[in-house]
């Protein structure tokens, strides 16, 4: 029989404190263990642009980033979160701001009907542009197989993802001048 | 569709963790990445009392390339083992099976060890592990042991870890230089579970001919399937057409009968069992082939 030393034991909580950073701004929540991080998001911060398809990892409409990788907040209970830095859609661009380059090419190239999963769908395109910056058609077909979209058939959000490529490098050698020339 | 309440905590040290398996019991669970975990807690499958998350314990995050084997601790990411340079060099089976899991949003998550856990029979690395003859490390307070692959899947999800072991290492051989190698499978949509697949390993003699041959196969029974019969007929051989279509013919044998679902018949998934084997074989050769 082994005996455990409960002094030096961690406890078990149902209820546990969070503190964590979603898109720059720093929370501090005590919050249920059995919390979502998706729910944690849309009904403690409000933050409802986050959307929540399916519950359980298949759609693709909670995808965040979690420290710059997109991961299903469905898939991660809120206190898990605890120390990390979370970007939600709406630490894209806020409603003062002009959209973010991706957002800009979606709306030109018509990549949304419901808009049901934009949000996601921009979280990992964000996340696929990062690691190709100009995708090829199967790497932009393969990078978004994560995430269903029921109305606009896909042609034109592979549209959007080359035309969002384009406007990142712009911006990239824009700012890269920019700064030569400081 | 939301999780069952729980007590939960995450230490940061692995004999904390073993601590409260000792103290939980049956009742608890470990949390790794949560892909599988999560969804069968939001579906009410799984109602644990205590939820023990190890992602803390940064102890369990290494990718270690020994003599015989990579060692991959169990917090690691499927996608961390895709990104990195050593296993992108020397083990580029693992990295073709692992691509084959799900979408990078899960793979960002989801751990090696995890899958291997769950043990869902039509998995990739569970069938990678028994294919290569793969070990699993378990600790438990009491000490620590080493599972061979083919004594750890025992049934559909179920294994022969104990409730307080925790894995903290999959270790998985190097292939011989000259070996050929591939990972097939055949799903309704990309990153879905395989309705089957199949992983193999060919080594040739100098002279051309099949020295060893390992295949295993998912998606097909309970568990991972090794198909040891296979392999003894391919070895003397160039693996020519009539050898791979006996290849496939015995693989259909392997299938189990009672699998039919709402994604196909266990007849269909015969023929793709059969064409798996046909085309994982082909690869292998052909990647040895090329070799040399
Ligand atoms: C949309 C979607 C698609 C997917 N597609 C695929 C696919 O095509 N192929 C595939 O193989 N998988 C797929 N998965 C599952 C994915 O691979 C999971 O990551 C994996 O099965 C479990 O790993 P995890 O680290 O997330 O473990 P968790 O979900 O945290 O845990 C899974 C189980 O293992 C136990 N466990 C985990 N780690 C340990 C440990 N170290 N010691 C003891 N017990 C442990 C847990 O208690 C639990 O019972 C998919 C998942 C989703 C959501
Ligand atoms: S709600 Fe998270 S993937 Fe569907
Ligand atoms: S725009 Fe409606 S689901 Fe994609």
């Amino acid at each position: 029989m082994v005996t455990i030393k409960q002094t030096s034991m961690p406890a078990l909580h149902d209820m546990c404190s969070l503190s964590l950073t979603v898109n720059g701004q720093h929370y501090e929540r005590r919050v249920p263990a059995r919390l979502l991080l998706s729910d944690f998001l849309r009904h403690e911060l409000h933050l409802t642009g986050t959307h929540v398809g399916c519950e359980h990892g298949v759609c693709g409409c909670c995808t965040i980033l979690l420290n710059g990788e997109a991961v299903r907040s469905c898939l991660m209970l809120a206190v898990q979160a605890d120390g990390m830095d979370l970007t939600t859609i709406e630490g894209f661009a806020s409603s003062q701001e002009p959209l973010h380059p991706i957002q800009q090419a979606f709306q030109e190239k018509h990549a949304l009907q419901c808009g049901f999963c934009t949000p996601g769908i921009i979280v990992s395109v964000h996340a696929l542009l990062r690691e190709h910056p100009m995708p090829t058609e199967e790497e932009i077909r393969h990078g978004l197989s994560g995430n269903l979209c029921r109305c606009t058939g896909y042609q034109n959000i592979v549209a959007a993802v080359k035309c969002a490529a384009v406007y990142l490098a712009d911006q990239e050698t824009t700012h890269s001048r920019n700064e030569n020339n400081k | 569709m939301k999780p069952p309440q729980f007590q939960y905590c995450a230490p940061g040290v692995l004999d904390e963790a073993l601590g409260l398996l000792d103290q939980c019991g049956t009742d608890a669970k470990i949390l790794a990445g949560g892909q599988s975990l999560i969804p069968l807690l939001n579906v009410r499958l799984v109602a644990p009392l205590y939820l023990v998350d190890i992602n803390r314990v940064a102890a369990l995050d290494y990718i270690d390339a020994r003599e015989n084997h990579l060692a991959v601790g169990a917090i690691v990411r499927q996608r961390s083992v895709e990104q990195s340079p050593v296993v992108r060099q020397r083990h580029p089976l693992l990295i073709e099976a692992i691509t084959y899991i799900g979408h990078m949003q899960i793979r960002n998550r989801g751990t090696l060890a995890g899958s291997i856990v769950h043990a869902d029979p039509a998995a990739e690395l569970p069938a990678l592990l028994c294919c290569l003859d793969g070990e699993i490390v378990a600790r438990s307070s009491t000490g620590e042991r080493i599972i061979k692959a083919e004594q750890f899947f025992t049934d559909y999800l179920t294994t022969t870890l104990d409730a307080r072991e925790i894995v903290t290492e999959i270790r998985l051989p190097w292939l011989p230089p000259q070996a050929g190698w591939a990972c097939i499978e055949f799903t309704r949509r990309a990153g879905d579970y395989a309705l089957a697949g199949a992983i193999a390993v060919v080594v040739p003699t100098p002279a051309g001919t099949c020295q060893s041959a390992r295949i295993s196969y998912f998606g097909i029974a309970a568990t991972p399937v090794r198909g040891y019969e296979i392999e003894q007929m391919l070895i003397g051989t160039t693996l020519d057409d009539a050898i791979l279509q006996a290849a496939a013919h015995a693989a259909e044998s392997l299938v189990q009968d009672d699998l039919s679902d709402i994604h196909a018949t266990s007849t269909y998934r015969r023929a793709l069992t059969a064409e798996a084997t046909r085309r994982v074989l082909r690869t292998a050769w052909q990647r040895c082939q090329n070799r040399s």
